[in-house]
């Protein structure tokens, strides 16, 4: 649990969201996860102009060892995905909180986004997961 | 905490992710379990497989013993060192266990079953041993590392005793070699090439770290699981247990039904079922789109339930999933798989999927 950047906030679900400061937010999943599903072969990313509802599953990460639903932090309008994750899904494990970045959502309601951990509190959360 | 291997710290210094297995603590993947994969098929990796148990069964009474025990028969091993896969029933035809044993010598055999069972197993040989003239000894007291891939052999031989060095290379397949407290033999769990070797627990650590040295990958049990499963070999608990025959489970092939006057245990079980049409098929499945098969998957023909997956997963050298299956017979081969909800297509071939680095489906 070094490398928790603490400019992110995060879901009980294990994603996290960066405020990119022009009403969109960057979502990705937390190294942690990563860790805990080990090799991701597939990923399945939402379609641009999708719109999507805060806590549905809107992606699929599938590693060597389960299939887990993605949701997204926010609500609103998918702007952006990482297409690079169709051939290279490892991008995730390398570099959950950079390069393996998900997709882009752009808010309809940017308050949503106080319902999120900071890093402290979703550091709690995957502690006690791991015991 | 479960027990540790004579490599726990080696394991832990080369940065392996350690999981709980059959009661032991051993690594799961040291980084990227696909990478490791990949090592095996193009190059060599190592496993530590000092988690199973190593059995010595010795006396003049091992033979007769081991012909009643086990469902292939020792009596063919004629050659010194010479290995055979076998199962071990109990009386209604159900697999105890499945094992190598290697013929050593006259009246002596080294076996070697699977961690999860090696207790179970031990105490129903000792049940069954009572009527022969055999001594049962656990050798708990020896490390096993299987080096596998195609420069497994090339590696590894250097870095074995003076005395095996040569002798190992010559080793023919199945066959097996030893010298003191090391045995060297050319039998493996992956599809590939190599050795599997028991050496004792104060060597492990220094020949592990050699063969590292030598380029050879360490490998956690996720890319051994990959591995056999491309290789279309069954794991124990999963493809096969205490209530399924091998007859089911793909395992016809190990029953020794010569000579006909053999009682091995579970044989009338096992062969009243012989070469019936409404045995359940063991069969590969090909996942035909993008996602992962898993185990205990039901698969389709329409709206009839054919059966469920034994052991599925992704295959590193396929990019594609595979799984093995039982499924009633009377179907073609084109099926249907439940998976997350939705129907996705899977087409039954026969296994294995991957042998010696080379893809044998299509």
């Amino acid at each position: 649990m070094s490398n928790l950047p603490t400019e992110l906030k995060y879901a009980k679900s294990h994603e996290w969201a960066r405020d990119e400061g022009d009403g969109t937010i960057t979502v990705g999943i937390t190294d942690h996860a990563q860790d805990q599903l080990g090799d991701l072969v597939f990923v399945d990313l939402p379609e641009e102009g999708d719109s999507v509802d805060a806590g549905t599953d809107c992606a699929v990460v599938e590693s060597v060892k389960a299939a887990s639903d993605i949701y997204t932090p926010a609500s609103g309008e998918i702007v952006a995905v990482n297409t690079a994750l169709a051939d290279s899904p490892e991008l995730v494990n390398a570099s959950a909180f950079g390069d393996g970045w998900l997709f882009k959502v752009k808010m309809s309601d940017p308050s949503e986004l106080d319902n999120l951990l900071d890093a402290d509190g979703y550091q709690a959360v995957a502690a006690a997961e791991e015991h | 905490m479960g027990l540790k291997t004579a490599l726990f710290d080696s394991h832990n210094r080369m940065g392996a992710k350690m999981v709980p297995f059959g009661g032991w603590d051993m690594p799961l993947h040291y980084g990227s379990q696909l990478q490791e994969h990949h090592a095996v098929r193009q190059s060599a990796g190592m496993f530590d497989v000092s988690h199973m148990l190593a059995l010595d069964i010795v006396g003049d009474g091992s033979e007769g013993f081991l012909r009643h025990l086990l469902a292939n028969d020792v009596a063919r091993l004629q050659q010194p060192g010479k290995a055979l896969y076998s199962c071990m029933l109990n009386p209604d035809g159900g697999v105890i266990d499945d094992l190598i044993v290697y013929r050593m010598q006259a009246g002596r055999y080294r076996m070697v079953v699977n961690a999860g069972t090696a207790e179970k197993d031990l105490g129903w040989m000792e049940q069954q041993a009572h009527a022969y003239t055999v001594e049962i000894s656990a050798r708990r007291d020896l490390a096993m590392i299987a080096v596998q891939g195609p420069q497994a052999r090339a590696l590894a031989a250097p870095l074995l005793p003076n005395a095996l060095q040569q002798s190992a290379l010559e080793l023919k397949p199945f066959v097996a070699i030893e010298d003191g407290e090391w045995l060297v033999a050319r039998t493996g769990y992956t599809g590939e090439d190599g050795f599997e070797i028991s050496l004792p627990t104060e060597d492990a650590a220094v020949f592990w770290t050699a063969l590292a040295e030598a380029g050879v990958a360490p490998c956690g049990l996720g890319a051994r699981d990959t591995l056999r499963l491309e290789a279309g070999m069954n794991l124990y608990g999963s493809d096969m247990d205490e209530t399924i025959s091998p007859l089911e489970s793909g395992l016809a092939w190990t029953i020794a039904w010569e000579p006909e006057e053999r009682e091995f245990i579970g044989r009338q079980a096992v062969e009243v079922r012989r070469n019936k049409d409404d045995n359940l098929r063991f069969v590969g499945l090909l996942l035909e789109g993008r996602g992962v098969l898993r185990d205990h998957l039901k698969i389709f023909s329409g709206d009839d339930e054919l059966g469920e997956i034994t052991s599925g997963g992704f295959a590193p050298t396929l990019d594609r999933s595979i799984a093995l299956a039982r499924i009633r017979s009377g179907h073609d081969d084109n099926c249907e798989v439940e998976m997350r909800g939705r129907r996705v297509a899977v087409r039954v071939v026969k296994p294995p999927f991957v042998r010696s680095g080379k893809a044998k489906v299509q």
